[in-house]
């Protein structure tokens, strides 16, 4: 037989403070996808002016990859399941 | 071909050869087929309902009760290509991701083939197709194209690879297709602007 504990130690939320940190939506380089369907892509899914779309797509492209997005963890996953209908290589993850 | 052109009230049109069009029918075809495979079954192989329920108080033992584990990434690098996983250093996060989305993932690109494919005639020559139409080439040919350079293995330096092999090279032909697909939906991609 036992008793219930008087008190129980839970884990404090400031020991596991929820990070405020923002999600981002990341598309990497890959060497099939071109250039102009890629600036196309962010035009389109995103709403970017077309020279804001070619910068993020030139950033992919030499640097190997590019923050596209910033927000909430949903929006983020939203913004991949749209990018990998077009077949780009876009994943989420939380900055920093 | 004739390259895509914009159509005054929305839309484009291009005009194939009968050729083009019935080797673009059967790339796309290919894509549907990979697509509409069922996804891979329990990742590790462990039957679920082995695991001995007496450990109740084993916390993995428990989880492999409450459910399947989330699928992993398809084996097939194309497959794997086309239906990539959405976090990059957290497999757990990407198999829950993968659970909710990947058949609406699969189940949209079938439609964007099937949609091709019924607006591509066999005979090819002229096609116009809708604004909606169009979007739907546009995604299909994509994924033609990633199917295409996955299984070729093709890089940022495609025209020395290609450059490297010699005509009688059985991928030589397929190059060049290859080439050839990047030319269609650049033209697609600028009527469409």
């Amino acid at each position: 037989m036992s008793v219930a504990p008087a008190e129980v130690d839970l884990p404090r939320s400031e020991e596991n403070p929820v990070s405020d940190k923002p999600w981002v939506t990341i598309v990497w380089n890959d060497p099939v996808n071109l250039m102009s369907y890629v600036t196309y892509v962010f035009q389109k899914v995103f709403g970017y002016p077309k020279k804001k779309a070619t910068r993020l797509m030139l950033d992919v492209h030499h640097k190997g990859k590019a923050v596209v997005a910033a927000g909430a963890r949903e929006a983020m996953e939203h913004n991949v399941e749209i990018l990998h209908g077009y077949g780009l290589w876009a994943t989420v993850c939380q900055d920093g | 071909m004739e390259p895509f052109r914009p159509v005054r009230g929305g839309g484009v049109r291009v005009r194939l050869s009968a050729t083009e069009a019935s080797l673009l029918r059967g790339l796309v075809g290919e894509v549907m087929f990979l697509i509409a495979a069922e996804p891979g079954q329990s990742p590790d192989g462990a039957p679920v309902a082995s695991r001995d329920p007496g450990h109740a108080d084993d916390l993995a033992a428990l989880e492999g009760l409450l459910g399947e584990p989330a699928p992993e990434a398809p084996e097939d690098p194309v497959l794997a290509r086309l239906l990539p996983d959405a976090y990059r250093d957290d497999p757990e996060a990407a198999g829950e991701f993968r659970k909710y989305t990947e058949s609406a993932l699969r189940s949209a690109k079938w439609q964007a083939a099937r949609q091709m494919l019924d607006t591509l005639p066999d005979s090819g020559g002229r096609v116009q197709l809708s604004s909606e139409q169009a979007h739907a080439w546009l995604k299909a040919l994509n994924d033609v194209r990633l199917a295409l350079g996955v299984r070729l293995g093709v890089t940022e330096e495609f025209e020395e690879q290609w450059g490297r092999l010699k005509p009688d090279d059985p991928q030589w032909a397929a190059f060049e297709v290859y080439a050839w697909l990047g030319v269609v939906q650049e033209s697609l991609v600028h009527a469409l602007r």
